[in-house]
């Protein structure tokens, strides 16, 4: 396999370290030496050579290639066997409704969140449950910090440089996660999108920082999802009112009450979309008076539409613990959900 | 042992645009704003939009504000801008 990047030499592990933290190539913690023999297997495992284009980055017109991103994966702690998610990721991130260059670059500083469906969760042993949204396991870990190292090394959306983050969030080092199959009777993300349970699928959402909820008290859905309909309007009040892609993380222990009632998803969403929406008049009660102006009694809903919630089965047994994970800025970036390794609808060879 | 290992980056130099020619002068001159129409644009613009004519000489100021100020100016803009002289496109941020 002919690599084409640059070679670079270092005495030993350590000054491997030293050479790619001086170049401004890591995010601060050590990393994997990128090795041919390492790159070479990830490359040969997805059956990608060095050269395939993966994309083309819309705004500055950069080419990423496929080796560019096997060297980052390896850099971060990625197994072969996880360098198809990434792939998969980062083709999603290059879809123009994903806003790519915008939702790095943001003061806003949100981070790219992924959601696995599929076997390939089991294949990686992502662990969907406890402690899913930060180091839950080794792949969603390792698959999350390649992301932003190939942002950082092949696209430069470095602090400071091209991410103009204000303060950004720990997200941004890495945002992976499993969503539970095994234990919920609701169609997963990756089937509300239209993608067989057969196949493995990955959804990135530029995403703000998970915001914890907790209600133990009620079996009662409605009780449970006004709980999460709260936070939402929270967080149209202290940090953006437009709508867009939100997420909600229902662990088990919630999930079962919601599932026993007879609740499926799209009721869930058809919940909240009718309960997350706030007066423009609010904004004064949290000192944001100056830009309510003569709009005070317009109406604000979280979502436009019902289906811009992500309902994600995910999370420990135990705890009546969830979390809402809002979107980077209303609409200006919408989720994306790509098949890994399949092409769900190219034309059969023609024969 | 020596450790040979890969450049992570894209190892492209990022592109260095060509300035425009600089004007002698800005007066009788028509400048274009391109605004990401944040909240803090709407000071900052209209202030040079003052200075602009009444210190320099500026005939006209054409103000365009971007559909979405997250992406690039829209193209429609973008294709206004050989009818300006100069062009001022600024965050409000």
């Amino acid at each position: 396999m002919q690599l084409a990047s640059k070679i670079h030499e270092a005495d030993d592990f350590n000054a491997v370290q030293e050479l790619y933290h001086s170049n401004g190539w890591t995010d601060g913690l050590p990393i994997v030496p990128p090795t041919a023999a390492a790159v070479e297997a990830c490359l040969e495992w997805a059956m990608l050579p060095p050269e395939q284009l993966i994309g083309v980055e819309p705004v500055r017109e950069r080419p990423i290639t496929a080796e560019k991103l096997a060297i980052n994966a390896v850099m971060a702690g990625c197994l072969p066997m996880h360098f198809p998610v990434v792939v998969a990721a980062v083709t999603a991130m290059m879809q123009p409704e994903f806003l790519l260059h915008g939702a790095t670059a943001s003061t806003g500083g949100c981070a790219v969140m992924l959601v696995l469906n599929g076997p390939i969760s089991k294949e990686l042993s992502a662990n969907p449950t406890f402690n899913v949204l930060g180091s839950s396991d080794r792949a969603t870990m390792a698959i999350g910090r390649a992301l932003r190292l190939i942002l950082i090394n092949v696209l430069d959306v470095r602090p400071g440089g091209i991410d103009r983050s204000t303060i950004g969030h720990p997200g941004k080092i890495s945002y992976c996660l499993a969503e539970d199959e095994d234990d919920s009777t609701w169609l997963s993300l990756a089937e509300q999108n239209d993608i067989p349970k057969e196949a493995s699928a990955v959804t990135v959402m530029a995403a703000g920082a998970p915001r914890q909820i907790m209600n133990e008290w009620t079996t009662e859905p409605r009780e449970i999802l006004e709980t999460f309909a709260a936070e939402i309007r929270a967080n149209m009040r202290h940090y953006s009112i437009w709508p867009g892609n939100y997420a909600i993380i229902v662990p088990q222990q919630l999930r079962r009450h919601l599932q026993k009632a007879g609740w499926s998803k799209a009721d869930i969403s058809e919940f909240i979309f009718e309960r997350a929406r706030i007066h423009r008049r609010e904004w004064a009660d949290v000192g944001k008076g100056s830009v309510v102006r003569d709009r005070g009694d317009t109406v604000y809903p979280a979502m436009e539409s019902p289906d811009q919630l992500l309902v994600i089965a995910a999370g420990g047994p135990a705890g009546g613990f969830g979390a809402v994970i809002p979107p980077w800025l209303g609409h200006k970036s919408h989720v994306v959900t790509m098949a890994i390794g399949v092409c769900l609808d190219c034309e059969p060879p023609k024969t | 042992m020596t450790l040979r290992v890969l450049d992570p980056s894209s190892e492209m130099a990022a592109e260095l645009g060509n300035p425009a020619p600089r004007l002698a002068s800005l007066q009788g001159k028509t400048v274009g704003f391109i605004s990401n129409g944040k909240e803090g644009t709407v000071g900052y613009f209209s202030h040079l939009d003052r200075m602009l004519r009444d210190d320099f000489g500026v005939t006209d100021v054409i103000v365009r504000v971007k559909s979405n100020y997250s992406a690039p100016a829209d193209p429609a803009i973008v294709a206004e801008i050989p009818q300006w002289d100069a062009v001022i496109s600024g965050l409000g941020d």
